[in-house]
């Protein structure tokens, strides 16, 4: 999958999770968190400032929150506090990716662990 | 456990049949543009997957939770579309299998004077709606 069809299908996601909250039959609803299909899940966290992280896994994992959420610290240590990286663009900070890529590798091994 | 409304779309989209058993929030537009709103939705939700998926999808149905409901999906091999929306704990996909084969085949499906596209005005199918839902183990004693 290119760039550009990666952000095409990110930017398809971003109505889809405001109308699932606009067609609640109960009040405050949030917007989509999983989508379960039969080969696959989606999980979407969005924080306080509307940034959304989609994680994609097998229907069988548990714990995911807990990945999202560590990939959300990643996020605000290594690319938000980065004064060379303007909002709104693609991410190409170094040890955002190499520290994300550790955590999905130590998510792979040992399963989540509490921190 | 509560099922709180379902809408049915045929394949060329149109609203067929809405039911509602449970509303807290009520609908702010009409129930047309309501019908639209969802099949749009569901539409693209389902375009979105087939594209993002890392296998192939065999299964015509999937599901959404947000934090205060879940919606259902399942697509018939006809191409009629059941969105249901319930609790967070519910499970409906036989329930949703069950109102196609055994309520909108028998009563929509096998009557000579209905129409495809048109909307479901049959008292009968109501009827025999609402009974198969009131039988699932999903109703609760909330929608009473």
């Amino acid at each position: 999958m290119s760039t550009n069809e990666k952000m095409f299908l990110g930017s398809m996601f971003y109505p889809l999770y405001a109308i699932a909250s606009q067609i609640s039959p109960e009040p405050h609803s949030s917007g989509i968190q999983i989508i379960e299909a039969e080969n696959f899940k989606l999980h979407c966290l969005q924080t306080l400032t509307g940034v959304k992280f989609i994680l994609i896994t097998d229907p069988k994992f548990v714990g995911v929150d807990i990945v999202l959420r560590r990939v959300y610290e990643i996020y605000s240590d290594y690319v938000l506090k980065n004064p060379f990286y303007a909002l709104e663009m693609p991410i190409r900070c170094d040890l955002f990716l190499e520290n994300l890529k550790l955590l999905l590798e130590e998510v792979e091994k040992f399963g989540i662990s509490y921190k | 456990m509560t099922i709180y409304n379902l809408y049915m779309f045929d394949k060329t989209g149109s609203l067929v049949y809405y039911g509602e058993w449970v509303r807290k929030k009520p609908a702010t537009m009409s129930k047309e543009e309501e019908g639209k709103l969802v099949y749009g939705m569901i539409f693209s939700l389902r375009s979105f997957l087939l594209k993002i998926s890392p296998t192939d999808i065999q299964d015509n149905s999937f599901c959404y939770r947000t934090s205060k409901y879940k919606l259902n999906y399942y697509e018939s091999p006809t191409g009629l579309k059941l969105v249901m929306n319930t609790d967070l704990n519910s499970s409906p996909k036989d329930l949703l299998k069950s109102i196609y084969a055994q309520i909108y085949v028998e009563y929509v499906a096998k009557n000579p004077l209905s129409l495809p596209g048109e909307y479901i005005n049959s008292e009968l199918f109501a009827q025999k709606l609402n009974q198969l839902v009131s039988m699932s183990p999903i109703y609760s004693q909330r929608n009473l």
